[in-house]
């Protein structure tokens, strides 16, 4: 039996490696599987927890962030291509209209 | 693990009753695509028609399911999933009106850009079914599926002209950084019930309050650190939907270059929906949080995250050239005056939020009407200067952009005054030194936001005319634009019809309050 710590620590690294892969990948897809793999550090925390308590609310909430991940995959995607439509580069450092 | 003997009972017609709202505009949404299929070419803004008729009567069952249970507020459904209460009833209310108001300006400005298409009326009413479910959710699960049907929706919304290379900019920006708020709202989540083990924000309120009880530590260990831990990530998540600061660098970003009548619906919708979900979020669930001995609990950190907020926000603003972009620094800072109410934790904050969201959304779609009037064909529009000599050539519009103007400040006779009376009044009232300071940056903030404020009017009154160019008004725009000013107006004369709506949204939040303990001592 795995304790629940582990899970917790694999989470958290997870969560840590997608969050700097996001400020640090200058690639828009990239970024994206970064932002997939916040998300899915999350599910494993809510999965973990909700084992070591015996419930079904955890695994529940991960269903249905799956079902929001996978319409977000959708969105995001058609956003890189309108955006690639237009500028043939998927580099974000070459979006600069809007200054920041 | 034996679930099939501790199911509850299915959910009875009683529960499908109360979300009707939602489900009715749920319907309408779904309507409104196949009445665009429908439609030939060039008739396509008949769905904007459809769909404020669907509002209308999604509008009329809020009032209703108000009526049926005025007296035994709050009421519960699904399980605990949605409770409806003033909270939530005044909200929705919210909602609506900035839908509403945003198809009615939308039709005239998609003519322009020659993008009429039916999907936009139908993503605003998805975008708002979810923020009505933000407002009635009183479940971590119920909060995140809501928001992310509002966040979607806007994202696409953001990004709606594909073929202009700003919007697509934009749309990216904004997906990025929401999708990246979201991540670290639901890892603060599953902090959350991994520390409480629930996901109702009611039980959590309990168990939290079980370990801190009578300020003594209940069982083995400190969950407090960890519980510190969830609230700021969640905090994070939620201040990034408002674009408080530091969380607010996509705002001027996405303001400038999502199409403008999006520009409008985004500064007030969702804004309000994040508000609503701030205050179920820490008044109903982690409201034992709010002051921790020897630990910052969430009042301290909201009232420095506050006091940023105004003053980066009115600061930004002064320099920029982009009305639109001004106008997103203004909302930053209008974001940073609406949180002292949450923050000063008495009824007249309670009451001063509602009634400065209500008065805020009139005013800026009011604002913003103007802004998509000075929109033509070959003409953006969206400098300061091009708003040169407005007077001269359209007396009425330069007025009622005025009256927007001088309320955004919080000129006395305008409602705009009102609603910051309330929230400043709240913190000078609730008697801490520390929120009497705050109060001080509040009203310096308001003085320096004069100083852009009034730009506008030198603008429109002084400056000569530029060009001849008619503005493009249609004569829907011309009756949101008056309908919006003479509210300002009238609530700024005679308020009390608004506060006595407010106070039914304030009542909800400090009867919970009241009841939580932990926090009477306080």
């Amino acid at each position: 039996m795995v304790p629940l710590s582990w899970y917790l620590a694999l989470s958290a690294v997870l969560f840590t490696l997608g969050a700097v892969g996001v400020f640090l990948k200058r690639n828009i897809i990239s970024m994206l599987l970064c932002l997939e793999l916040m998300l899915n550090a999350a599910n494993l925390a809510f999965i973990a927890f909700s084992s070591f308590f015996g419930q079904v609310e955890g695994q529940l909430f991960v269903f249905l962030v799956m079902t929001v991940a996978a319409a977000e995959a959708g969105v995001g995607l058609a956003i890189v291509i309108a955006v690639f439509r237009n500028r043939e580069t998927l580099d974000v450092d070459e979006s600069n209209l809007l200054k920041l | 693990m034996n679930l099939l003997f501790e199911l509850p009972p299915l959910p009875t017609l009683r529960d499908t009753m109360l979300i009707v709202p939602e489900l009715m505009l749920t319907l309408f949404a779904c309507a409104a695509l196949v009445v665009d299929i429908a439609l030939p070419r060039g008739k396509k803004s008949l769905t904007a028609w459809f769909c404020l008729v669907g509002i209308g009567f999604v509008a009329l069952a809020l009032v209703q399911q108000y009526t049926l249970n005025a007296d035994k507020l709050p009421v519960d459904a699904f399980y605990q999933m949605a409770r409806i209460d003033g909270l939530s009833l005044v909200f929705r209310g919210i909602f609506l009106l900035a839908a509403a108001l945003s198809i009615v300006l939308s039709v005239k400005y998609l003519d322009v850009e020659n993008e009429q298409r039916g999907e936009y009326y139908a993503l605003i009413l998805f975008a708002t079914t979810g923020m009505m479910f933000m407002a009635i959710g009183s479940d971590l699960i119920s909060i995140y599926i809501g928001l992310e049907l509002m966040a979607l929706t806007v994202y696409v919304l953001v990004g709606y002209l594909k073929r202009n290379e700003r919007s697509n900019e934009a749309a990216m920006k904004y997906f990025f950084m929401g999708i990246f708020s979201s991540a670290v709202l639901l890892y603060g989540m599953s902090i959350l019930y991994g520390v409480t083990g629930r996901t109702n924000l009611g039980q959590i309120s309990e168990a939290i309050a079980g370990y801190t009880q009578n300020g003594q530590l209940q069982g083995e260990g400190d969950p407090r650190m960890m519980l510190i831990l969830a609230l700021v990530l969640i905090g994070a998540g939620l201040l990034f939907k408002i674009a408080a600061v530091p969380f607010h660098m996509w705002a001027p970003d996405a303001y400038e270059g999502a199409p403008t009548s999006v520009t409008a619906f985004m500064s007030v919708g969702p804004k309000a929906a994040a508000y609503v979900l701030l205050a179920r979020v820490l008044l109903f669930g982690l409201g034992p949080l709010r002051d921790m001995e020897g630990l910052p609990g969430w009042s301290i950190m909201l009232g420095v995250v506050a006091a940023l907020t105004m003053t980066v926000g009115n600061i930004g603003a002064v320099t920029q050239e982009n009305i639109k972009r001004m106008l997103a620094y203004s909302s930053i800072a209008q974001a940073g005056y609406i949180m002292l109410g949450v923050l000063a934790g008495t009824q007249m904050g309670y009451r001063g939020v509602v009634f400065h969201l209500v008065i805020y959304t009139l005013m800026n779609t009011g604002a913003f009407t103007v802004i998509i009037s000075l929109h033509r064909k070959g003409i953006i529009g969206e400098k300061v200067d091009d708003l040169n000599g407005l007077f001269a050539k359209a007396p009425g519009v330069a007025v009622m952009m005025l009256v927007f103007m001088l309320s955004l400040a919080g000129i006395p006779t305008t409602a705009g005054f009102i609603g910051k009376y309330f929230l400043f009044g709240s913190l000078i009232q609730s008697g801490k030194p520390w929120m009497v300071y705050l109060a001080v940056i509040a009203v310096v903030n308001t003085a320096i936001s004069f100083y852009y404020y009034a730009r506008f009017i030198r603008a429109m009154f002084l400056n000569p005319l530029k060009e001849e160019a008619p503005l493009t008004l249609s004569q829907p725009m011309r009756v949101t634009m008056a309908v919006s000013a003479v509210l300002v107006m009238l609530f700024g004369i005679y308020p009390q019809p608004l506060i006595k709506v407010a106070d039914l949204a304030a009542k909800s939040i400090s009867t919970v309050y009241a009841q939580a303990s932990g926090i009477a001592s306080n």
